[in-house]
């Protein structure tokens, strides 16, 4: 004891929240252009951000890849939400892109309808198809639920090549495309604009207590006379719609539609992506996939190595900042420290 | 089985494996009455209500509410119904403010339907209604305490939280899970006026508790389990005196020593 006395640090740090936080958590604030500013100029960053991105872009090249970070954002919020929100971790993410992708192709080849009509379709019929094929999974929980989430899209893609439906190996050919480029990317940019902040608005609605309710404690929720596997189906619904609608929004912008689409890929970044992003944030993931998936395309100049570079940076980010890059950032944002003496 | 029993519960038995934890039990009980259940550890008491509430599915038996059956119905339509319980492990949703806590058994089909604490009109602000209810159970409305985050709650109103639970559902019945375990003695002080005031609102109570002497306050029968099966019933003096009941519960010696 007398030892630990004399070594003992003689300040520590002190976290304080911001007064403009204290003040501004669930109210409105329009007192002064000082306290709105807090509020509101975090989310205005993003959102220009976001919008800007398309004309900073240098080439095609480039501007094809903020459609994929858009497909992985929208991935990685439904992983986010599912995860975070309702305490089912999901490996779904191809199993989403490939059923949504192969509803929007059939659509568009069989019936001729136009990219307008069939991604929402796809996206109201991709979220069905997964949530019912999810059904008999939704009572499981951590691993288990992950396991079947990992399973389908495997099993989709071995049963399409084996029978050879849905054109086989070669997928359906021929999708219609966006009018031109601008649409295709500032679609997929309003989209996930409009997802992370229709979530947001979601998860402190009271539907969202119910589902992080049943993330914190599903036998309680049952005693309060609510049924998990309900309210599990609707969080999957929404999750896989945003899946669903990446998916086919990826068969319009490749105007092709195959079993590459089924890629583990799907999977595991928008998982990447929400690690170095910060899980339970939403925002996180959409800024990891805006880092993840353009380095993904620099290191594509090492060939083979490029997965080694990105393990490493994987590996790091986890053990040096396991939390994310939102939740540090927002701690610093609504806090300040100060070393106060003990 | 007269017509005042609100809830009879049949030859129940349920086996985990080769234990039997539960062995043709019967008993039921009175509307509006305080109903004991005592009992040593691992003698059944937990699994019961787990069975009764639907929690857990029974091997053979029945349960009758008002008459009609509900056993192995759902836990979140037998909660529908008006047959509430408490959990002796304290599951309140730690990552929520205490008030935000109740928003969601408010959200049941139940109390939407029942309009709310205290009958009649809209439900109105749920977030409203969850503070009266707290505040019924004995949160300081005027304090920091209904607002705080459930994970810095101390176990007595976690305890208090679990009951308010039950009342946002506007319960017909509770199943407490010994709300006095892990209190101390000025808590359950202030907890057994609360159990009087929750029977005189005609709400029946299923107790499960180990202190004995609080629970002999409020209860006017008492049945005790022991490895499974029921050794006997009647109101808590008698009960006490029964040779059985000192053996398997107390030990040997004098009851009234340890009560």
């Amino acid at each position: 004891m007398a030892a630990n006395l004399t070594e003992r640090p003689e300040r520590r740090k002190e976290r304080i929240d911001r007064g403009i936080k204290v003040r501004t958590e669930g109210i409105y604030a329009v007192s002064s252009l000082q306290e709105v500013s807090y509020l509101i100029l975090p989310r205005l960053v993003l959102i220009a951000g976001l919008l800007i991105l398309p004309l900073l872009m240098p080439n095609l090249y480039w501007n094809s890849v903020i459609s994929t970070v858009g497909i992985y954002a929208l991935l990685a919020l439904g992983f986010d939400f599912l995860a975070h929100y309702v305490g089912l971790v999901s490996l779904g993410g191809a199993f989403f892109i490939g059923v949504g992708g192969y509803t929007a192709a059939i659509l568009n080849k069989s019936l001729g309808l136009p990219p307008a009509l069939t991604i929402p379709m796809a996206t109201l019929g991709g979220a069905i198809i997964c949530t019912l094929l999810l059904l008999p999974a939704l009572p499981l929980r951590g691993v288990y639920f992950a396991i079947v989430t990992l399973m389908y899209p495997l099993a989709l893609k071995e049963i399409i090549v084996a029978l050879n439906v849905l054109g086989g190996t070669d997928g359906i050919l021929g999708v219609a495309s966006f009018p031109n480029r601008w649409v295709e990317q500032y679609l997929i940019l309003f989209i996930v604009i409009f997802a992370l902040f229709g979530l947001r608005r979601l998860v402190n609605e009271d539907i969202g207590l119910v589902f992080r309710g049943v993330k914190d404690n599903d036998q309680a929720v049952r005693a309060s006379g609510l049924s998990i596997t309900l309210y599990k189906a609707i969080a999957v619904f929404i999750a896989s719609g945003l899946g669903s609608l990446a998916g086919a929004y990826l068969s319009h912008k490749h105007m092709w539609s195959g079993i590459s689409q089924f890629a583990l890929d799907f999977s595991v970044i928008p998982i990447a992506a929400t690690v170095i992003g910060g899980g339970g944030t939403l925002v996180g993931p959409v800024l990891g996939c805006l880092f993840l998936v353009p380095i993904s395309e620099f290191l594509r100049a090492f060939g083979p190595l490029r997965i080694v570079f990105y393990s490493v940076i994987l590996m790091a980010f986890i053990m040096f900042r396991s939390e994310g890059v939102m939740v540090y950032a927002q701690r610093k944002y609504h806090q300040f420290q100060r070393w106060v003496k003990v | 089985m007269s017509e005042e029993d609100i809830l009879q519960v049949i030859d129940v038995s349920k086996a985990f494996g080769g234990v039997q934890a539960l062995l043709n039990v019967s008993f039921s009980v009175q509307k509006g009455e305080v109903f004991g259940i005592i009992g040593p550890n691992g003698s059944g008491k937990t699994t019961l209500i787990n069975c009764i509430t639907g929690f857990i599915k029974m091997n053979s038996g029945r349960v009758l509410y008002k008459g009609k059956e509900i056993s192995n119905k759902a836990p979140n339509q037998i909660a529908n119904l008006g047959v509430t319980r408490t959990f002796q492990i304290m599951r309140p949703y730690y990552s929520l403010p205490a008030y935000k806590n109740l928003v969601i058994p408010l959200l049941s089909p139940r109390a939407r339907r029942t309009g709310g604490w205290r009958g009649g009109g809209k439900l109105g602000d749920r977030e409203t209604v969850s503070i009266d209810i707290l505040e019924e159970i004995g949160f300081e409305r005027d304090s920091f305490v209904p607002y705080k985050l459930a994970s810095s709650l101390p176990t007595g109103y976690l305890k208090r939280l679990e009951l308010a639970r039950c009342l946002a559902l506007r319960p017909d019945v509770i199943l407490c899970d010994e709300v006095f375990s892990g209190l101390s003695m000025s808590e359950i002080a202030s907890m057994v006026p609360l159990i009087e005031k929750l029977q005189m609102d005609g709400i029946t109570l299923i107790m499960i508790e180990h202190r004995l002497r609080e629970l002999f306050r409020v209860a006017s029968r008492v049945m005790v389990l022991n490895f499974g099966q029921k050794l006997t019933e009647g109101i808590p003096e008698e009960v006490m005196q029964d040779e059985r009941v000192r053996e398997a519960y107390l030990g040997s010696e004098k009851a009234s020593d340890y009560i």
